[in-house]
């Protein structure tokens, strides 16, 4: 290859991977009690349908999905509704969940079920059977699958875009579902083609695993063009926009989603999803979960019922070390700290960090000296210096005007800046005021 | 379980370990070197005259400054630097005097670090250059003993100091533009000429600059730029005309222009934060040094030069902006 596949400017935070990488993911016991949040998609919440003291089996519905861009909701254990209230969510408010103690007694078996044989489904049928698996994007942002195999007639998709990037420190899962179910990622692929019609499909690995690359290119079809490209490392690499860009060298235009350039991008550990759901007819009731950072006594790699409890995880891995200091929802990068131990794992949570005192971010910051390492850094080429200076004046307009919503908060400018100035949190603030400006 | 604090911030949770104090400090760090060249070659003048300049900038910071900003590290290096570009005889109460200055006109008046518009320790220097005319363009000669003052560094306030005449000497661009008289090359490179403290040793300030670029603590492209332009510049006049133009090498090694490229025109708050800007303020700054060396009034011009350039940084920021992704997109043909 005469390119390097990457994109320009990003940052190269550690990668600490070392701790999980090569650990064979284990399944999780089931809990005493699991926390179902009817809020664990992008879009509308689910409705629930389900009542304190009803008896729910592994897989039982027990939310219903509320318009199209919106997923249902699963028991991932079976037992009594408890409650349906308000609980702990990981983004740091409440929200409305189902909590269900666990049958300690029950073989956790399904109900009988029909799996559906998705040679003989048309397109439409496949996305349908998607949406109601609640199948969500498990990269982060979970976004419903089903929306994203449903372009616009107008639109012409040509290319299928698989990220096994991860380019989050720390996170190993997807690394470990390539690892060790190589094959239900090709499965899962093949029905992704089939849906979208599309005959070419590009799976972007980061070169720092190639045992991962070697398992994909060792079992990729003879009949489908599909290949397998390693990435340089260098974050944000799985952001879709970059990945694109690396990829096929176009750029998605301002304010356009990856439809507009051509390309769907699904994360791997989704794809892995898609193709369980027609391998079991069971729908997403779990996922695995990269439990690790330094202040974790046994780092591990889990498959875990949606709507664990944080607590009964980190059990689960040997407790936190007396050093830990900040628990993580999701990469270092992006994810979000959480204060409460009972919050639940959602079905986009693609991992726990446990970080400790030392490796935790400076909390004194300076005045902005105008270094110019933030712009260097952003991977979209906005200038984090003069939009933070605008933010903290609250010149919202302005901020607009400098391309603001074009950020997506990969925050690469807050991790380069040395006066420590919280420039992406900033920056979520001025998107959010836009927004309230602009419904009011 | 215990009760444990857990700390909750914004994401990033990890971040670079440069912060601005590092940088800072790895700036004074660097100047270590060139301090010593300005002992080695000036005595304990040199030692005078940069600890004057050092005490009236951090004093200053310390007494009208935020509070701990003198730990950030920034006085210290505005203190030196100044120090650096002030000729050795100079009176220790004049550098306090520009100390004083360069932090509280050039600096804390702005609103302190980051927001100041031109290079402090230029500014306290352009200041005593206007205040005091004669005793900023007295150089002392070469050679005598090392022990020796290189001036009336101890003259007390407002006196005027005594300068026995047959201690002065002259720059290699005070001679090249008065007296049409060049100066060895091996002794400018090496630093052997009379000139300001720091503006002796080209190779020493080149190996520093080196250093904090590849730490990534000045932006190489500003003196890249600076260098390549003066020295493409002033060759291809010398080219011209031997006999009238000196040679690039003069003109690259003597005067301020070495500590100005690589330690005054890379201050991050006064420079450009585009790096295509940076270029074109390089550019900027090689170009106005070699015309007012060559057609100017005054011998020496890197500090005019830059502090032009300074006012230009807010233009040449808005007119360098890169293109933001997805953006601008030409129709391409799939």
């Amino acid at each position: 290859m005469l390119h390097k596949l990457s994109f320009r400017h990003g940052v190269h935070p550690p990668e600490l991977k070392e701790l999980t990488e090569h650990v064979r993911i284990r399944r999780m016991p089931y809990p005493d009690e699991v926390v179902l949040p009817l809020r664990q998609h992008t879009g509308k919440p689910a409705r629930v349908m389900v009542g304190a003291g009803d008896r729910v089996e592994r897989g039982d519905k027990v939310a219903a999905a509320d318009g199209f861009i919106s997923a249902p909701v699963h028991a991932s254990a079976a037992g009594i509704v408890e409650e349906v209230g308000i609980w702990p969510h990981p983004d740091g408010s409440y929200s409305t969940a189902v909590r269900i103690k666990v049958d300690p007694y029950s073989a956790q078996a399904a109900r009988p079920r029909l799996v559906p044989q998705w040679e003989g489904l048309t397109a439409a049928e496949i996305r349908q059977a998607v949406q109601d698996a609640g199948v969500v994007g498990l990269g982060g942002a979970a976004f419903p699958t089903h929306v994203k195999l449903a372009p616009p007639k107008d639109k012409k998709i040509e290319t299928l875009i698989i990220n096994g990037c991860e380019c989050e420190p720390y996170l190993t899962t997807d690394h470990r579902t390539m690892v060790e179910y190589p094959e239900r990622v090709q499965l899962g692929i093949r029905i992704m083609m089939r849906c979208l019609s599309v005959d070419r499909t590009m799976i972007g690995i980061e070169k720092n695993k190639p045992d991962a690359i070697e398992t994909l290119q060792a079992t990729l079809p003879s009949d489908l063009d599909v290949t397998v490209h390693p990435l340089t490392v260098k974050y944000p690499q799985g952001a879709e926009k970059m990945l694109i860009e690396a990829l096929t060298g176009r750029e998605v235009p301002s304010g356009k989603l990856p439809l507009d350039a051509g390309v769907v991008v699904q994360n791997v550990a989704s794809v892995g999803t898609i193709a369980e759901v027609f391998e079991t007819g069971l729908p997403l009731v779990e996922r695995i979960v990269t439990v690790t950072g330094h202040g974790i006594r046994n780092p591990s790699n889990l498959i875990v019922p949606v709507g664990t409890k944080l607590r009964d995880l980190l059990d689960m891995c040997g407790g936190m070390t007396d050093d830990a200091f900040e628990i993580v929802f999701g990469g270092p990068m992006m994810g979000a700290a959480q204060a409460n131990l009972d919050v639940p794992i959602l079905k986009g949570t693609t991992g726990v960090v446990v970080l400790t005192e030392s490796q935790c971010r400076r909390v004194q910051s300076y005045s902005c000296i105008k270094c110019g390492h933030c712009l260097d850094a952003c991977p979209v080429f906005l200038n984090p210096q003069l939009l933070g200076s605008l933010a903290k004046a609250e010149r919202w307009e302005e901020m607009e005007a400098n391309h603001l919503m074009d950020c997506m908060l990969c925050g690469c400018c807050s991790y380069t800046c040395p006066s420590n100035i919280p420039l992406s949190q900033l920056f979520q603030l001025a998107k959010a005021a836009l927004r309230k400006r602009k419904a009011a | 379980m215990t009760t444990r604090s857990l700390l909750i911030t914004a994401s990033p949770h990890l971040g670079a370990r440069d912060t601005t104090p590092t940088i800072m400090w790895s700036v004074v760090a660097s100047l270590v070197p060139v301090v010593g060249a300005a002992i080695y070659y000036f005595g304990p003048s040199a030692v005078l005259v940069i600890g004057a300049a050092c005490a009236g900038a951090m004093m200053t910071e310390l007494v009208f400054g935020p509070k701990g900003a003198l730990k950030d590290g920034s006085a210290a290096i505005t203190g030196i630097l100044l120090g650096l570009v002030l000729p050795p005889g100079l009176p220790m109460w004049m550098a306090f005097l520009g100390g004083v200055f360069s932090i509280g006109i050039g600096k804390l008046i702005f609103g302190g670090l980051g927001q100041n518009i031109f290079n402090p320790a230029l500014l306290g220097r352009a200041f005593l250059q206007a205040a005091f005319p004669v005793a900023l363009t007295t150089w002392p000669a070469l050679g005598g003993d090392w022990w020796s003052l290189r001036g009336d560094n101890l003259a007390l306030p407002l006196m005027s100091p005594a300068t026995p005449d047959a201690l002065t000497g002259a720059t290699p661009l005070g001679l090249m533009k008065f007296e049409q008289v060049a100066t060895a090359d091996s002794n400018l490179i090496m630093g052997s000429i009379g000139g300001s403290l720091g503006e002796t040793s080209g190779i020493i300030i080149l190996l520093c600059g080196l250093y904090l670029a590849l730490r990534n603590h000045l932006n190489w492209r500003i003196p890249a730029s600076i260098l390549l332009t003066v020295a493409l510049f002033s060759g291809g006049l010398h080219l011209l005309d031997p006999v009238r133009y000196p040679s690039a090498i003069f003109m690259l090694f003597s005067g301020g222009l070495m500590i100005g490229a690589v330690y005054m025109a890379t201050d991050m708050v006064t420079s450009p934060v585009t790096n295509r800007g940076c270029w074109i303020f390089g550019f900027g700054i090689g170009f106005l040094v070699v015309v007012i060396r060559l057609w100017g009034g005054l011998p020496e011009g890197v500090m005019y030069a830059i502090l032009l350039m300074n006012a230009m940084v807010p233009f040449i920021n808005r007119a360098t902006q890169p293109r933001v992704f997805g953006t601008r997109l030409k129709e391409v043909g799939s």
